[in-house]
């Protein structure tokens, strides 16, 4: 039973995706049905609140714009063989650094200098965090699952630790810096939009969905045009072989974490000099973690992972709409449906592949004899 | 004089108290991964155990039931745990995140729809929480000078979960190095194959071992609703799970180092409230001490560790990878 089954390419990555993610859809309706809301009428109010009206479709491309940078971040160090699951806390410091040009240089650059130094700042405080854990695992073999995990934690300490004592505003209540100079504003898409003659409403969705578009060809275009990533991979599916090749592993995971931490970075960009124009505690909200979600949804490939990415900002959203409507719902709702998601598409993700052999199987019966007489 | 010493016992009985749910986590994740299973699902597994004893605690009054559920969640969870990693070779690292997030989540929407109070159990019951054990002993301790008002004070007066987590280090160390099923769980850990080939079953094993490490999770859960709060409250492992793993890989996946990293931790943690406000000595350049650094400690100290600083860690070598039998 434990067996690994060959399936037809077309139904390992069309098909299977989409039956695990039925299968984590149908236990949340289950959950949804013992707290005593009906599933039906669950979905239709999420897809309504999520794509019903431009206000909620702005919202929803805004999630997952952050998405999209966790998810590939996710995706880069796994083709490079490493679980990084210390996204949050690499989002985390990306958003420091943003938050310390953006305070320091603010006032006195333009914006056209300015967000390009917050956007660098962006990718080098994300690739820092996760130069660490990247070095400890290439030269001392310390495991990079275990690191990542306490460097989120050691993130949110030191994150906490500045904020209260460094850079909050002085005389605010409420743990936050003071806001960011208007050059450090990142336009909104509505301004972007009324630029070419566009009415849209005012949303937090801003330019920062055109970078995660270009990071989405980016990645792609180094993992399957570039050596660079070509290397990447070798090393992702075996270390010894890439070795043996003249690849230095080490750097490799070195290339694959910091670029993995500078895409989480990003996150920093969209919240901050997007949407909240100064730093505060919890900007991330465990994007990081949905990350990993994205990332195996969208089975590791960018344009696999943009869809994920708008699957999850739908459901945040829908479901952000859904704890507002329905007494009852609460958005934790969209966190039990995420580990259900990661659950069945990632742990249990060749479970359904035996029964979904033989039906295929079954289905057409003599394609498979057809295929193994030519070969013969 | 007599401060101090009321000081340094109330200290102890914190740390034995913060300790106590890292104690019985970390002693969990050592089970599950001396026999080769990789376990980031602690604090998943814990906070929906401490959801159940919870959950039941306050519908039905009675704290056997409490703990009844929280057990038959620990054990279910871990059974998952198993189906997925062990039967059908999925990701253990994957799952471990899978189980923690939905714990997180599911804990929550089930606590407001059962309840109605944002999440949170009502308030428990006197007769469902664990009483103080021992107040006894902390009477015929003060007799002795200065050494007995401290003990009396830091280790009377617990209830019998934190005496159980202490009871469970050596039962465990007892079980790993001196029984045939403990032999038999570090070969699974190390060896799976020659396991296998003595006609052992490497699954049954490491069933059995996640089997263990459910209960174990089960009890830290109950112990945070049971004892130390008196209510549920949503994400109140607040990583616990994760700190537990630390003090696992600290004590290098031995029973009784790692009870002394989950006690070095829960004293940090005990000490960063009592230093909140506490001014720094002049020589150490005043101001005051970030309660955020010693939060911060546990974690660092694991990453140096790893990084190979303080003496070598092997981790069981069959670690995380599932295991094919042969057809």
């Amino acid at each position: 039973m434990s067996q690994p089954v060959e399936l037809p390419r077309w139904v390992d990555i069309g098909v299977l995706p989409l039956v695990n993610l039925a299968m984590a859809l149908a236990v949340s309706a289950i959950v949804v049905a013992v707290i005593g809301l009906d599933p039906v009428q669950v979905i239709t109010q999420l897809v309504k609140g999520a794509f019903g009206t431009r206000s909620g479709l702005s919202y929803t491309l805004y999630y997952a714009t952050t998405f999209t940078f966790t998810g590939l971040a996710v995706a880069v160090a796994f083709h490079g063989g490493l679980f990084n699951i210390g996204g949050e806390g690499q989002a985390l410091v990306g958003g420091l650094a943003v938050a310390a040009v953006s305070l320091a240089f603010g006032p006195s650059l333009p914006a056209l200098l300015m967000l390009p130094l917050a956007v660098a700042a962006a990718m080098a405080g994300g690739a820092a965090w996760a130069a660490v854990p990247a070095a400890l695992q290439a030269w001392r073999g310390s495991h990079v699952v275990i690191t990542t995990i306490m460097f989120n934690f050691i993130a949110s300490a030191l994150l906490a630790w500045l904020l209260v004592n460094h850079l909050k505003a002085p005389g605010g209540m409420t743990v936050e810096t003071v806001a960011f100079a208007d050059s450090a504003h990142l336009p909104g898409m509505h301004e972007l939009l009324a630029a070419i003659g566009l009415d849209w409403p005012r949303t937090p969705l801003n330019a920062s969905l055109l970078l995660a578009g270009v990071a989405a060809v980016g990645v792609w275009a180094l993992l399957w045009r570039l050596r660079a990533g070509y290397e990447l991979r070798a090393v992702g599916h075996s270390a010894e072989a890439a070795h043996y090749a003249g690849i230095h592993p080490k750097r490799q995971v070195m290339l694959a974490m910091l670029i993995s931490g500078a895409l989480a970075g990003m996150v920093g960009i969209n919240e901050l000099s997007g949407v909240q124009h100064k730093l505060l505690l919890d900007f991330v909200a465990g994007a990081g973690f949905t990350g990993i979600a994205v990332s195996l949804i969208g089975r590791n490939h960018p344009l696999g992972i943009v869809l994920a990415a708008l699957l999850f900002g739908a459901l945040f959203q829908g479901g952000a709409e859904l704890a507002f409507e329905v007494p009852g719902f609460s958005r934790d709702m969209v966190t039990t449906l995420q580990g259900l998601i990661v659950l069945f598409s990632g742990a249990m993700a060749r479970v359904a592949a035996p029964a979904l052999g033989r039906l295929v199987m079954a289905l057409q019966p003599a394609a498979p004899a057809a295929t193994g007489a030519a070969h013969g | 004089m007599d401060d101090t010493l009321i000081f340094l016992g109330g200290l102890l009985a914190s740390t034995l108290r913060v300790s106590t749910p890292l104690i019985l986590c970390a002693l969990a994740g050592l089970l599950s991964e001396r026999s080769g299973v990789i376990d980031l699902g602690l604090e998943g597994k814990m906070l929906l155990a401490a959801f159940a004893a919870g959950a039941v605690g306050a519908t039905t009054g009675s704290w056997p039931l409490a703990l009844a559920a929280a057990l038959a969640v620990g054990v279910a969870l871990s059974m998952l745990h198993g189906y997925a990693c062990v039967s059908h070779t999925g990701d253990q690292v994957v799952l471990g995140m899978a189980l923690t997030m939905i714990a997180a989540g599911l804990s929550v929407v089930l606590g407001i729809a059962w309840f109605k109070q944002g999440g949170q159990t009502p308030a428990l019951p006197d007769a469902v929480r664990l009483a103080p054990l021992g107040l006894g002993l902390a009477e015929a301790l003060k007799a002795v000078p200065i050494v007995g008002q401290v003990l009396g004070l830091g280790l009377a007066g617990h209830n019998v979960l934190v005496y159980l987590a202490l009871a469970l280090v050596p039962g465990v160390w007892w079980l790993l190095y001196r029984t045939r099923l403990g032999l038999r769980l570090r070969a699974t850990g190390d060896n799976p194959a020659m396991v296998d080939a003595a006609g052992l079953s490497v699954l049954g094993l490491r069933y059995g071992a996640l089997a263990m490490n459910g209960v174990l999770c089960a009890l830290a859960g109950s112990y945070l609703v049971l004892a130390q709060n008196a209510n549920f409250v949503p994400h109140m492992t607040a990583g616990r799970g994760y700190m537990a793993l630390a003090a696992m890989i600290f004590g290098k996946w031995r029973p009784v180092a790692a009870l002394w990293a989950c006690l070095l931790f829960g004293f940090l943690d005990a000490v960063a409230i009592r230093l909140q406000g506490v001014a720094l000595p002049a020589a150490l350049g005043g101001g005051q001490v970030p309660v955020q650094a010693i939060q911060a400690l546990p974690y660092v100290l694991t990453v140096v560790l790893l990084a190979g600083f303080i003496g070598h860690a092997r981790a069981p070598a069959a670690l995380g990878t599932p295991y094919l039998k042969e057809r």
